[in-house]
């Protein structure tokens, strides 16, 4: 893929909210956190738990992981979660060596369709830089402490690809049904800033 | 925050949760209206006045109107209550959208 898809512009009606949200921020009509909690009060339909019910699925069933990882747009597609356009989902697996973190150092872009609008943390210039320059670090700021053994892989979000982590099942949820396992995953754990964890 | 009353809003894709969207770009727009109604900028029935009227215009160029098309008539709506309530004039506007596309390009012209 690499070069050779065209990059993703921003469509007519993207722009024009951009246009007027900033010059409304500007103008002081408006502001940026109560724009964003307003988003955040009804994206209520896209968001966290529907990655959730992904990562629960591909836990439980074997064949949907093994597609899931082969080819995720597609995947993803037959599920009914399409959306962005021009642009590929990467589903990548952590395992007891690897640990996979997720950025867009260019800007924010985010596997909008199954996680929801991204976190403020996530569109922060402390957050891509150092998710780049020192991951370890970042991660236990996070308060993530991993093994020195465990190889951390950070992947660059893009216009064309967008990454999404797939946890490991914590150990004692082997009882757990696909709805209850859904519950513990949580939004970093998809986006490689936290694990997700059976609560005690 | 107080919830507005969005049945009085004809149209609006709905489910028992709140307000449905496709799109973060339509949450964005969805935001930008409450909140300027909420400053007092317009009441409802002028916003749903005028959000009428953007899909009648819509309707007279041949857009089948669907519900697939809603926000693109509610953003349409929003700058043009904007344009006559002088918050932003289509100039302004036509400039900052501009600017936005080519920030956006700067930032993704580089090659993976």
């Amino acid at each position: 893929m690499a070069g050779s898809s065209h990059r993703a512009p921003l469509s007519d009606v993207q722009l024009r909210v951009r246009a007027l949200e900033s010059l409304l921020i500007e103008k002081g009509v408006v502001n940026r956190e109560t724009l964003d909690g307003i988003i955040d009060h009804f994206e209520n339909k896209v968001g966290p738990h529907i990655g959730a019910g992904i990562v629960a699925r591909a836990w439980t069933d074997p064949d949907f992981k093994a597609r899931l990882l082969d080819d995720a747009s597609a995947t993803l597609a037959e599920l009914g979660y399409t959306g962005i356009e021009g642009s590929h989902m990467v589903v990548v697996e952590n395992t007891d060596r690897i640990h996979n973190l997720v950025v867009c150092t260019l800007c924010s872009c985010y596997p909008w369709p199954v996680l929801g609008l991204p976190p403020n943390w996530y569109k922060s210039t402390p957050y891509r830089a150092k998710a780049v320059r020192d991951p370890r670090g970042l991660l236990k700021e996070f308060g993530l402490e991993l093994s020195e053994e465990t190889e951390v892989r950070v992947w660059d979000s893009n216009a064309e690809i967008r990454y999404l982590v797939l946890p490991r099942r914590p150990q004692g949820t082997e009882h757990m049904s696909e709805a209850e396992l859904q519950e513990i995953v949580t939004r970093d754990s998809m986006v490689g800033t936290g694990l997700a964890l059976l609560q005690q | 925050m107080q919830a507005p009353d969005l049945d009085s809003l004809a149209g609006i894709p709905l489910d028992e949760e709140g307000p449905v969207f496709r799109e973060p770009w339509q949450a964005q727009a969805f935001a930008l209206v409450l909140k300027l109604h909420e400053q007092g900028l317009f009441t409802w029935a002028e916003w749903a006045e005028r959000l009428n009227r953007a899909i009648a215009a819509a309707r007279d160029q041949g857009d089948p109107d669907l519900g697939n098309t809603y926000y693109h008539h509610w953003l349409a709506a929003l700058e043009s209550i904007a344009a006559d309530k002088d918050l932003v004039t289509a100039e302004t506007l036509a400039r900052r959208k501009d600017q936005v596309r080519e920030e956006h390009q700067r930032l993704h012209g580089h090659s993976h």
